[in-house]
């Protein structure tokens, strides 16, 4: 071959070396790359709860490193610094760990939440905490029970005013008593005679209440034993009675924000 | 408050002496063990000294027995403690309100109607009108 033929084939050999380098080079970074990648989806999955670098609230308030299997991530997310800083003031990270872990996992949301809720309150009336909301809602409940019976008891009142008017005297015939009876019976038949309300139109009341005895029991039953059906009614009534001289205090606090967060229903199951 | 040997709850369960200053000595007198227990258990003794220190000296009994009451709440009912009672009463108040409104607009009702005509029949019986 000639000098310059050969030159020529040493060139092109050259370049197609070059180019295979660089097909090389390119293939290695390629293999980085998904390595990397890789590595980033395996730590996620890791964690699921926590993000790659964000620490929960928890473990930025107590300044140590949020680990995977931190137990406190899934409820205080970064976001909400304030709950945990209450739920640790009232109760200590420790004495809720090991609340925590008395729970089954599916339980633990809603004690979180409780816990939250009672340090709130806590902290909001030092003195009273939650049992001044429970004090305050009782008397609530007793007003209501008080203003339903005046009404029931008026509602009968103007129904039994009714019935007498539609008969054109004021004494009851034994036909006007069964038409009593039944038209108590088509209406609500929970309807309170107001017989012990006022000594007003007594002589009606005379002889009505003697019809309707039951009905007023029932009545008083479910006023006194409705509290109580799902919750320990000694426990609701211990100590509360110290704490009803404090409503004008209390009532500073909204029952209902108090218990805006945890709205979700009781199973008492 | 106390006997001048006899240590308070408190001093008897942290097994330490109960001085005459100690801050739980006239809340927890050593008849009621089973208070500071639960108290401790559920909030902390330390915890309770803040707590009883933030708080007036003619306020701590209170505190203390509120604190009481939230513990052995929060130990029968591990998760919702006392605010399970405060549900029930909310769902109890909101059952209440919603029968007086109902009893309330009857009574309107039925006071027109006699304010109408008292000696009408019942609208339920025959429609006169």
């Amino acid at each position: 071959m000639h000098i310059t033929e050969i030159n020529g084939s040493l060139r092109e050999r050259k370049k197609r070396e070059e180019k295979e380098e660089n097909k090389k080079e390119e293939r290695r970074k390629k293999k980085t790359r998904k390595k990397k990648e890789e590595k980033k989806c395996v730590t996620t999955t890791q964690t699921p709860m926590a993000s790659s670098n964000s620490p929960c609230a928890a473990c930025k308030f107590l300044r140590r490193k949020c680990q995977p299997e931190c137990a406190f991530a899934p409820y205080f997310p970064p976001d909400q610094p304030q709950k945990f800083a209450n739920v640790h003031r009232i109760f200590g990270a420790s004495n809720v760990t090991k609340l925590l872990n008395d729970l089954h996992p599916h339980q633990r949301e809603d004690a979180v939440n409780s816990l939250a809720y009672e340090a709130e309150m806590r902290l909001r009336d030092p003195v009273y905490g939650c049992v001044g909301v429970i004090s305050l809602l009782q008397h609530q409940l007793r007003q209501l029970q008080m203003d339903l019976y005046c009404a029931k008891s008026e509602l009968s009142r103007y129904q039994n005013l009714s019935i007498a008017a539609t008969t054109g005297h004021g004494l009851m015939t034994n036909e006007s008593v069964a038409a009593v009876n039944n038209y108590h019976h088509t209406q609500n038949t929970t309807a309170v005679v107001g017989g012990n309300s006022n000594g007003r139109d007594h002589h009606y009341h005379h002889r009505h209440h003697q019809f309707f005895p039951n009905q007023q029991n029932n009545i008083v039953r479910n006023f006194d034993g409705g509290i109580g059906n799902n919750y320990d009614t000694s426990l609701l009534a211990m100590n509360i009675s110290a704490s009803l001289g404090q409503f004008n205090q209390v009532q500073h606090h909204s029952a209902a924000g108090g218990g805006g967060e945890d709205r979700r229903t009781v199973n008492r199951s | 408050m106390m006997a001048s040997n006899s240590p308070c709850a408190a001093c008897k369960f942290l097994r330490r002496k109960c001085n005459q200053d100690c801050i739980f000595a006239p809340y927890f007198p050593p008849e009621e063990p089973h208070k500071f227990a639960n108290v401790h258990k559920i909030f902390g003794a330390s915890n309770v000294s803040k707590i009883l220190n933030e708080v007036l000296p003619h306020q701590r009994e209170d505190a203390v027995n509120s604190l009481a009451y939230e513990a052995e709440a929060r130990i029968k009912d591990p998760v919702y403690g006392c605010v399970g009672a405060i549900s029930v009463l909310q769902r109890q108040l909101i059952r209440l309100q919603k029968e007086l409104d109902a009893t309330n607009a009857d009574l309107i009702r039925f006071s027109t109607n006699q304010g109408s005509s008292f000696f009408n029949y019942p609208s339920n019986w025959n429609n006169d009108s």
